[in-house]
């Protein structure tokens, strides 16, 4: 694996991965995995399901701490902190790293709540500063012309669509530094999932992201970088515009051109 | 490099091996006309121009066809990589197949007015016959490396087509020497410098054919090279 030169192109790591590995008990998930994810891009990690792209994910905000069992070693670096090491405050970090995962997820509250209840936890703001907030978040997640007039009804009542929409801005809501997306489109309908990938790429203007998903016509159309993962490990990582016109390794090639049986 | 393992939808498979075999015949297509154009020319036998003009249209309908291939597959199988730069080359190696088509078409009209005005009085027939089985020989050699995905092969033709160029330029020299001691050889000096120019240009699209199999083999664009900058 070459590294990608980093001065040229005037890249900045906002998550540096350094001798990572992943255990769910006794088995290993992620072999010694070396990358970094920079700023204000999209990095998207593509892969057969169960090589471990979901697994890294996670592990970028400490998902795993909520199951038993489950261990990370190596570092995993962000601005300088290893977030790894134990002392390391995970509310704080979920707030800097935010997550949407693959099933729209709103939680059984009004449109509203469902943005305000996370910030609440991080924050104390005016009514009308938290207005400003609820208003902000869903404008950046491309919903407040659709919600403006019913911020009461339920989060639950929106099409799946909508309802993912609604987790970015909660996600964006409480202004992280990266959002993790774990096959965002993936239960959505073609133009549903057009107005994410839009989405996607509005935010990485301000946010960086890191998209898992099955979908390679979708990584290559929103993606800066792409992570080609196999077995637990990171097979090649490097431009999207080089990754799906001349692979480097033999693998990404019969993986990206549907020749892996 | 040469053999891909198949894809896990057979029908990609097939229609992927269907625009290769497309363009090969198309190939010997184009290749059999300038045969038979340089021939005609050789010999004085203009009954078969006609034959080569007709020929042009099949060509022309192998072109339409094959880049309407190449559309659906990308519009069906979105390829990537290998498939992407195959699918991609082989879009541009039928417009230059087509344009050798054309030129053929060239060479038999031109051979059939210096026939028709009953004189072939300059000897420069074997030239030109040598440098067309040159730039035969190159379209030969660029279908196969496109047969074979045969990078190394690629690189040959690029060599040979400066031995064509300078071959043409001789050409050019010699006919104007004939032009200037004897101006009734002029009609005639022009069709072959027409003629020896499409068969120079034939050696340029069996070059530009050759660099697009080292896109699709290599990744690599070896088109229009910085040029050195001298000391």
């Amino acid at each position: 694996m070459m590294p990608v030169e980093h001065s040229v192109q005037n890249l900045v790591p906002e998550i540096s991965i350094r001798h990572l590995n992943f255990y769910y008990g006794n088995a290993i998930a992620l072999k010694n995995i070396n990358l970094d994810i920079f700023k204000g891009k999209v990095t998207a990690f593509i892969g057969p399901s169960g090589c471990g792209k979901s697994t890294l994910l996670r592990a970028i905000n400490r998902m795993y701490d909520l199951y038993p069992g489950q261990r990370a070693e190596g570092e995993l670096l962000i601005d300088g902190q290893n977030i790894l090491a134990g002392g390391v405050d995970t509310i704080a970090l979920r707030a800097k790293v935010g997550m949407v995962f693959q099933k729209p997820t709103p939680f059984p509250m009004s449109i509203y709540d469902n943005i305000a209840f996370g910030v609440k936890m991080h924050e104390k703001l005016s009514r009308t500063q938290m207005d400003d907030r609820v208003e902000w978040a869903l404008t950046k997640a491309a919903l407040w012309g659709e919600v403006k007039d019913k911020l009461k009804s339920p989060g639950t009542g929106l099409s799946g669509g909508q309802q993912q929409r609604l987790c970015i801005a909660r996600g964006v809501a409480v202004k992280p530094h990266v959002l993790l997306l774990d096959e965002p489109t993936s239960a959505l309908d073609p133009i549903s999932t057009m107005r994410i990938e839009e989405l996607i790429h509005e935010l990485k203007t301000e946010f960086t992201i890191a998209i898992v998903t099955h979908n390679m016509q979708q990584a290559a159309r929103v993606s800066d970088f792409t992570a080609y993962m196999y077995l637990g490990e990171l097979v090649e990582f490097g431009r999207t515009d080089d990754v799906f016109i001349k692979p480097r390794d033999k693998r990404t090639e019969d993986y990206i051109t549907g020749r892996m049986g | 490099m040469n053999e891909y393992t198949q894809h896990v939808t057979k029908a990609f498979d097939q229609e992927l091996s269907n625009l290769r075999t497309h363009v090969l015949e198309m190939g010997g297509l184009v290749e059999a006309q300038i045969r038979a154009a340089t021939t005609a020319y050789a010999t004085g036998d203009i009954a078969v121009v006609a034959e080569i003009v007709d020929a042009d249209t099949r060509v022309n309908d192998f072109e339409i066809v094959i880049d309407d291939e190449c559309a659906q597959v990308v519009a069906k199988r979105q390829p990537t990589a290998f498939d992407l730069r195959l699918v991609m080359g082989v879009s541009k190696i039928v417009t230059d197949l087509e344009r050798v088509g054309d030129e053929a078409k060239k060479i038999a009209k031109g051979a059939r007015r210096i026939h028709q005005r009953g004189q072939m009085p300059l000897p420069r027939a074997a030239d030109v016959r040598h440098v067309s089985s040159v730039t035969v020989a190159m379209l030969r050699q660029a279908l196969d490396a496109f047969a074979r995905l045969d990078a190394e092969a690629s690189h040959e033709v690029i060599r040979a087509d400066e031995e064509v160029d300078i071959a043409f330029k001789a050409i050019l020299r010699q006919l104007i020497t004939f032009m200037m001691e004897d101006p009734r050889t002029i009609s005639t000096a022009m069709d072959i410098i027409w003629i020896a120019r499409a068969i120079e240009r034939i050696g340029d699209h069996a070059k530009n054919i050759a660099e697009h199999v080292i896109k699709i083999v290599e990744g690599r664009d070896i088109r229009h090279p910085p040029k050195e900058k001298k000391a």
